[in-house]
């Protein structure tokens, strides 16, 4: 990973740093479990000092219209990704193989949406 | 029900008490709306406002119905000039610093919840009906002004000046809320109302236990004693700007809808 530049024009030489920029807060994901006994799902993110008040934020950014019974915070730095680059690699090889569904089930009706 | 008006002359004012508070603090926190310190920050003062402004409406339709002079909450809210108004100095405060905003929710957080949670047990049903449903409310708020506090007074150099600084210039008002008048004696004395005097403990149990665990020094009573009393509708300037702000629209257009 390739360090962030702070500025805009990064091949403009820039005036002298008068001052440190203020440090951010870390930034956390946020997995709420819906009411329905689902799994945890991820959110959104957000900002917090530390995890009690990631979960506080939690609360106050993501919960307020009735949506969990559970919520995990993890920092977001801490989270493992795939490259976007190596997208071919890892998931093209599911494409043709169609035995891999399971489409070849007939479904009696009574049963309904699966 | 037997009629007695000397009761529901008191739970008028009271009720007005509750709403008002309600209503000026949640006005002065919507305030924040869009300006907060971060953007965590300005969602939550800004749902804590929200909460504040749905119990407004509660206790001032309740308010209406006892007074049954046919007010709604709508009128009480708009239509009342500053003598009129019961609500307590402390939350007709400016602002200022988000330091003095957090002090200012603090001190009445902690007066909110305790007094919310005997009027769960009052013997008058349609009061512990709205306090059971502002308990939720106001105990998160109680919880994350309590953590906010203790953060930031045990906190740097500058964030704990600022917190001290609010909590010198706040403490005077919390008289208010600490002194209990006939109002609430005769209230209390019915079942109806917290006792007083228990609730003052147990402001000042929490109050201090945090200030200490914040490392913010707990100031002496008694001085600067505030003359005015919101709770007997005599205010600071600061409350006719907030109406005037808070009213122009449906005095201007009455009756005005989305």
């Amino acid at each position: 990973m390739s360090s962030v530049s702070s500025s805009a024009y990064p091949d403009t030489k820039e005036p002298a740093a008068e001052r440190t920029p203020r440090p951010e807060w870390p930034l956390w994901e946020i997995f709420i479990r819906g009411q329905h006994g689902l799994n945890h799902r991820h959110v959104g993110s957000l900002h917090a000092s530390d995890a009690q008040m990631a979960i506080s934020n939690a609360r106050d950014v993501y919960t307020r219209r009735n949506e969990g019974v559970s919520i995990w915070a993890v920092r977001s730095a801490d989270i493992v990704a795939s490259a976007p680059s190596e997208k071919g690699p890892l998931f093209d090889p599911a494409d043709s193989k169609v035995y891999r569904h399971p489409t070849f089930f007939d479904i009696p009706e009574e049963v309904g949406h699966m | 029900m037997a009629e007695r008006p000397s009761t529901d002359e008191a739970l008028f004012e009271y009720l007005l008490r509750l709403g008002d508070n309600c209503l000026i603090l949640g006005h002065r926190t919507s305030e924040w709306c869009g300006k907060g310190p971060a953007l965590e920050e300005d969602i939550a003062l800004a749902n804590t406002a929200l909460d504040l402004i749905g119990q407004t409406q509660l206790w001032l339709s309740l308010a209406g119905e006892i007074e049954g002079k046919g007010r709604t909450a709508d009128d009480l809210a708009y239509k009342r000039d500053a003598m009129d108004f019961r609500n307590v100095l402390l939350v007709e405060q400016p602002n200022g610093d988000f330091g003095q905003t957090l002090v200012r929710q603090f001190l009445f957080d902690a007066w909110h919840l305790p007094t919310l949670q005997a009027l769960g047990d009052s013997s008058d049903s349609r009061l512990a009906e709205i306090a059971e449903k502002a308990i939720k409310e106001v105990t998160y708020h109680l919880e994350r002004s309590t953590d906010l506090v203790i953060r930031l007074g045990d906190g740097t150099g500058e964030s704990h000046a600022r917190l001290q600084r609010a909590v010198d210039a706040l403490w005077p008002l919390t008289d208010e809320l600490r002194e209990a008048d006939d109002i609430e004696r005769t209230l209390a004395g019915d079942g109806m109302a917290a006792d007083p005097d228990a609730l003052a403990q147990a402001w000042d149990t929490h109050v201090s236990n945090v200030l200490s665990r914040a490392t913010l020094s707990r100031p002496e009573d008694g001085h600067g004693r505030y003359k005015g009393s919101g709770k007997r509708g005599r205010h600071s300037e600061h409350l006719g700007y907030i109406l005037a702000e808070m009213q122009f629209l449906p005095r201007t257009y009455p009756d005005a809808s989305w």
